[in-house]
């Protein structure tokens, strides 16, 4: 038993108020394992998903669309006039990219740079008495192949399958179920200017991504100008990078140059990254709610000690313990608590990780999975130790504090 | 010689809505090896007197010297490490922690002033509680021996750093006739054979003859 002395007494303090420290020595240890268990199925989901919009959507989609309204030539004329234009009526332009050979071409120069050209629109599919509404996208199988994950992603049949059959469609796994069509079957489409086409289903694709599963299906570039009446009309640009991260200011630096909406992987699902951040503070402040219970356990114990033990503090003190002596003998307490809670919450989260990996279910939301997806690094036990005996070690200060500005006389002279 | 602890017109006095004064302009030397017994009825300023002396209380006039040395100016710090090394207390109560050992409780102040091993430390301690006759209670808990058993030890406590001055409250105010007068002799024999100073608050008039010398406090005053 060679203990600092300090630390013998502390220990003392908490095996008298055992239960107590029982209590709050759990609460910190839940708070810590709850904080490593969510953390990681929440980061894993997020991180995955992450992973899958970069590898499966294209980085920069480019679209016919401009941001905001073109200035009308008043307006150029007299920058710095109060002129204020209402019920304007701006013209429709010819929806497509204007220059979109040129702009694909001058794009494709770059280095790393991998570029698709489509055209998307609305479709509805009829098969076997019953409708349904997608987004058909004309691809260039060949560009198709280097910007989008679609090859990788067929369940059945080849992206070259689109130029050996005549009409030829891919369907999302989501749209054939719906209908029940099948790789083989004919099914009808009518366009929304009123083309009709007989449609060949040569491939389904799954990509995980219910939005797109459910929703999309693609034919060739030219089959899809015919159906939306829009011959050499391309609507969007779809390309890829080598270097994800360069994804912002290339997008930022196409629409500088050529006027047209330029989406970042990141700003196409800013909703669902938004929805993260959300996530995210609400996973921090369910555990900082667990700790700050934990931590009222923790002054609790101490301060029940403290006032227990005032006899011992004053003769403690009479016979030469400095304050800090003292106030270092309870802070102690709470780190004692903070450390060991920490190692069995460690233990607890990492059980509960293992558990959550053991786990299999079919789970549709946002994305498809088989189970938890689980991120495991050692920074979320560092993170939560972090919290955990900073807390317990501020807990426990208030109550330390007091017991050192005991005056012993008073204690000595009461007891007496 | 120089004085082991000397009180120079020391005075306290309480502020408040009603001024106290719990000890006036008290002149006082005690001798290396002298054992002085403080005497006077209740509510005199005994108590208060003794933690002046040992440095738990500051004085609001006067000042107190341990041997030849002024204590006015020093940090409380300061005066902590002079009450570790060089005083010892024994109060009516025994004041032992309860989930300590006979030999842990003693063991405390010499682990506290860190200058023996913790082997030294438990040597030391094991032989204070023999020179006791408490040798077969080192193991025991406070909770399990008799009132002047635990008041031994306290003493043995209050003489674990092997300090020159020992000051003492009514230390046999909970005990019975003959084992309080077994306490006084071993004051005797603490302050004869090892030189050291005691100061002991007892209003057992009888007990306190056995002191070298009396000092009788009426009022906060010292009276002849
Ligand atoms: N905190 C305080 N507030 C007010 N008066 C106090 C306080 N502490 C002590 N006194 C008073 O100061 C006087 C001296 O007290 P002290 O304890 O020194 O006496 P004592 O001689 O030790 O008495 P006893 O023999 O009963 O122990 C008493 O009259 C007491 O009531
Ligand atoms: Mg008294």
């Amino acid at each position: 038993m060679a203990l600092p002395l300090g630390l013998d007494i502390a220990l003392a303090h908490l095996l008298h108020r055992r239960r107590q420290t029982l209590v709050s020595l759990l609460g910190v240890s839940l708070g810590v394992a709850f904080f490593i268990g969510i953390s990681a199925m929440m980061q894993g989901f997020q991180k995955d998903f992450i992973a899958r919009i970069i590898d499966v959507q294209p980085n920069i989609i480019v679209k016919d669309e401009v941001r905001s309204a073109p200035r009308q030539p008043v307006e150029r004329l007299y920058p710095d006039a109060a002129v204020e234009l209402r019920g304007l009526k701006p013209r429709e332009e010819v929806r497509g990219i204007r220059g979109a050979r040129n702009m694909l071409a001058s794009l494709e120069e770059m280095p790393g740079v991998h570029v698709a050209p489509a055209l998307s629109g609305n479709l509805l599919l009829r098969f076997g008495g019953k409708d349904v509404s997608v987004n058909v996208t004309g691809i260039d199988p060949p560009r198709e192949r280097r910007v989008t994950h679609l090859e990788k992603d067929l369940l059945s049949g080849s992206l070259d399958a689109l130029y050996t059959t005549s009409n030829a469609v891919i369907l999302g796994e989501g749209v054939a179920a719906k209908a029940g069509i099948r790789t083989g079957d004919l099914i009808s489409a009518v366009s929304p200017v009123g083309v009709m086409m007989k449609l060949k289903v040569v491939g389904i694709f799954r990509s995980n991504i219910t939005l797109m599963d459910n929703f999309e299906v693609y034919v060739l570039l030219k089959k899809a100008q015919i159906l939306a009446n829009r011959p050499n009309v391309i609507n969007r640009l779809n390309i890829r990078l080598d270097d994800v991260e360069q994804a912002a200011p290339l997008a930022a630096a196409i629409e500088r140059q050529y006027g047209y909406r330029s989406e970042s992987w990141q700003e196409q699902s800013k909703n669902v990254l938004g929805i993260f951040v959300i996530q995210n503070a609400i996973m921090y402040s369910t555990v900082s709610a667990i700790l700050i219970v934990a931590c009222f356990g923790i002054f609790n114990v101490i301060s029940t000690v403290v006032f227990e033990k005032t006899r011992d503090i004053g003769i403690l003190k009479s016979m030469g313990f400095r304050d800090k002596d003292i106030r270092r003998i309870f802070v102690m307490e709470g780190l004692m608590v903070g450390v060991l809670g920490t190692l069995i919450g460690w233990l607890m989260g990492w059980g509960l990780i293992e558990f959550m990996a053991s786990l299999k279910f079919n789970m549709e939301g946002f994305v498809k999975a088989e189970g938890f997806i689980l991120y495991r690094t050692p920074l979320h036990y560092v993170i939560s130790a972090a919290m955990a005996i900073v807390s317990a070690t501020l807990a426990a200060w208030i109550p330390a504090r007091r017991a050192s500005r005991l005056n012993p006389v008073d204690i000595v002279r009461g007891a007496g | 010689m120089t004085a082991a602890i000397e009180a120079r017109s020391l005075s306290r006095e309480l502020t408040g809505p009603v001024p106290v004064t719990l000890v006036r302009d008290i002149d006082l030397v005690v001798e290396p090896g002298e054992f002085v017994a403080i005497t006077g009825p209740s509510g005199s300023g005994k108590s208060s007197l003794l933690y002046l002396l040992g440095l738990l209380d500051r004085p609001t006039g006067g000042e107190v010297l341990v041997r030849g040395e002024p204590t006015a100016a020093l940090t409380p710090d300061q005066l902590a490490a002079i009450r570790l090394a060089r005083i010892g207390f024994v109060f009516q109560f025994h004041f032992l922690l309860p989930e300590f050992s006979c030999l842990a409780n003693v063991e405390i102040p010499i682990r506290r002033l860190g200058r023996l091993s913790a082997a030294q430390a438990r040597d030391r301690a094991a032989g204070l509680l023999d020179s006791l006759e408490l040798a077969d209670h080192r193991k025991k808990l406070p909770e399990q021996l008799s009132g002047g058993q635990r008041q031994r030890v306290a003493i043995a406590r209050a003489l674990a750093n092997d300090p020159p001055l020992i000051l003492a409250d009514e230390p046999t105010g909970n005990l019975d006739t003959r084992t309080a007068h077994l306490v006084f002799e071993l004051f005797g024999t603490l302050a004869r054979e090892q030189g050291r100073s005691i100061v002991v608050v007892t209003h057992d008039t009888e007990l306190a003859h056995l002191a070298d010398r009396r000092v009788h406090l009426v009022d906060g005053r010292i009276v002849p």
